[in-house]
């Protein structure tokens, strides 16, 4: 039996407020394989970022079971079998690149020969190996981006959570960040749920793409890509590319496509 | 560079303007002042609406400044300026020592605060009305507490500590506050990093609360300094402690008619011990100055 990294079984979440409980996510089924890359695309309060928070046990989830690797997700953040990723790189100004990959090594008390090893090597895999000594305002927002990314590797986690991690970074930047995380992906051979909300962006990276809708959050669909492991700029202007991006479109309006302006 | 700079040219201006402002009034005012309703022969009736400006009054600045090179009171005495340092010395000790205190009380009540909710909501009122108490009312029954426990004999109680505790009273507020502002600082994402890492509170402290605290923290510990100052002088006074700065000022001012020239040598005195202590505190800043980077968004 194949582990899986993420088994989601009716997994509902409500928050209350004054005026009654609001239902974020309701019934999600879901299941990430080891080493799958997991896209999870929806308007916005379709509860993509909330299912992303419950699956890293940032929020309790209010009806279901999750599980991480077999374990709750609760047991999984102890344990450090996920390192995630945010919009904003939240990099600790104060410290250095270096210094900044190093924080989950630091906490959970690797020695230093150790630590300094390891984040020369996550440097290197994200190509930032010259910048080590740069504070994070000394860096553009894709370069903070990968520093993130690296600092979410540090631990070797077999999951990789990220939310829209590259929302606020412009088209080239993205594009090319893209391009490495499939690299990265596939050198780890990390599973990742990738949240975001550029259709393209998540036919591009993914093997499967979760189309989410809102009121309440909930799965609508889930789309296999088909497509191969090599993800290069010449897929991005391939035929089946665009077929699967429209089949995206399609299902997040769940209805034919040329009515898609009207949203 | 050219910002210190300016900065420092700011403030030189500032300086002389005060001192051009002092010397055009002196210039141009009226010599016995301007009272109205006053009655004729009846000293000290009226209303002074502008000050005097004779030279018992308002003596000239380079006689402040000559002042301070003359003896001190006659005779073989040493010039002005020797008593003032010393005096200036001793307090700055004392407002160390209050501030240190002051700090740590601050620091200790702002972690508290900042850990459970509900002691900020027990503690926090309580410290704010802890600064409207005048500290003229309270320094005599601190300073009398402590000269019997002196006096007992187990615990020695000089008069500087009380002193320096009055001013750890005006110096530990500000920093409280700022340290459960800088406390609260951290954005939600590091915080739900830290959560990520499973970092405990201690580790959170010390790997993010405490750092993104600093720019909050730099703030209250100038403050802090600037209300140990004042608390020591005014303790010094209210006291009657010997030695210090503010005994000083009391006792040239009271022979001011006579040397005029001769207050001005403590207040200036003074002026010098605020300008180092916040300079102190600078100092500490700028061997901070890493944490008070920001995260640039582009």
């Amino acid at each position: 039996m194949i582990e899986l990294a993420v088994n989601a079984r009716g997994v509902g979440k409500t928050f209350p407020t004054k005026d009654g409980d609001v239902v974020a996510l309701t019934e999600v089924e879901l299941t990430v394989e080891a080493g799958e890359f997991v896209s999870l695309i929806g308007p916005s309060g379709c509860g993509k970022s909330t299912l992303l928070r419950l699956i890293a046990d940032l929020d309790p989830a209010s009806t279901g079971t999750l599980e991480i690797f077999g374990k709750p997700a609760s047991q999984a953040r102890v344990d450090q079998d996920y390192g995630i990723a945010f919009q904003q790189a939240g990099l600790l100004p104060w410290r250095t690149v270096a210094g900044n990959i190093a924080l989950p090594l630091e906490l959970h008390g690797m020695a230093k020969p150790a630590r300094a090893a390891r984040v020369a090597e996550l440097a290197e895999l994200v190509g930032l190996t010259e910048f080590v000594d740069r504070y994070p305002d000394q860096l553009s927002g894709g370069m903070q981006q990968r520093v993130a990314i690296a600092r979410a590797l540090a631990e070797q986690p077999r999951l990789l959570l990220m939310d829209e991690p590259f929302g606020a970074l412009d088209e080239m930047t993205r594009e090319y960040l893209q391009g490495e995380l499939t690299r990265i992906a596939a050198e780890t051979g990390a599973a990742v749920v990738f949240v975001t909300h550029s259709i393209p962006e998540a036919v591009f990276l993914s093997d499967r793409v979760v189309v989410m809708s809102p009121r309440p959050g909930r799965i609508t669909e889930i789309l296999s890509t088909g497509l191969d492991d090599i993800r290069d700029e010449a897929l991005r202007e391939s035929p089946e590319y665009f077929e699967r991006v429209t089949a995206v479109r399609e299902a997040l309006h769940g209805i034919p496509v040329e009515r898609a302006n009207e949203r | 560079m050219t910002r210190q700079r300016a900065g420092i040219a700011w403030g030189a201006l500032g300086v002389l303007a005060v001192m051009a402002l002092w010397e055009l009034y002196k210039a141009l005012g009226p010599a016995e002042g301007f009272v109205v309703g006053a009655i004729a022969g009846k000293t000290g009736s009226g209303v002074m609406l502008l000050p005097r400006t004779n030279d018992r009054a308002m003596p000239h600045i380079w006689d402040m400044v000559a002042r301070l090179f003359q003896s001190t009171s006659g005779g073989d005495t040493p010039p002005l300026i020797v008593p003032v340092v010393t005096a200036c010395l001793t307090t700055l000790g004392i407002v160390a020592v209050g501030w240190l205190i002051g700090v740590t009380v601050g620091l200790l009540l702002g972690l508290v605060m900042q850990r459970w909710r509900l002691a900020e909501w027990g503690l926090l009122p309580w410290i704010v009305v802890s600064q409207t108490v005048p500290l003229i009312a309270f320094a005599p029954i601190l300073a009398s507490i402590g000269s019997q426990v002196d006096r007992a004999g187990s615990i020695p109680w000089p008069q500087w500590l009380s002193v320096a505790i009055i001013a750890s009273y005006l110096a530990f507020f500000p920093v409280a506050v700022g340290v459960l502002r800088g406390l609260e600082a951290p954005d939600r994402i590091h915080l739900d990093l830290m959560r990520t890492y499973a970092a405990g509170y201690w580790q959170t402290l010390l790997s993010l609360r405490l750092p993104a605290a600093v720019p909050h923290l730099l703030p209250a510990l100038r403050l802090a300094a600037a209300s140990a100052v004042v608390g020591a002088v005014v303790a010094e006074v209210s006291i009657g402690m010997r030695g210090g700065i503010g005994r000083m000022l009391i006792q040239l001012a009271g022979q001011g008619s006579s040397d005029p020239a001769a207050p001005w040598g403590p207040t200036f005195g003074s002026i010098a011990l605020g300008l180092v202590a916040a300079g102190t505190v600078a100092l500490i800043g700028f061997g901070l100055r890493n944490y008070r980077r920001g995260e640039a968004t582009s």
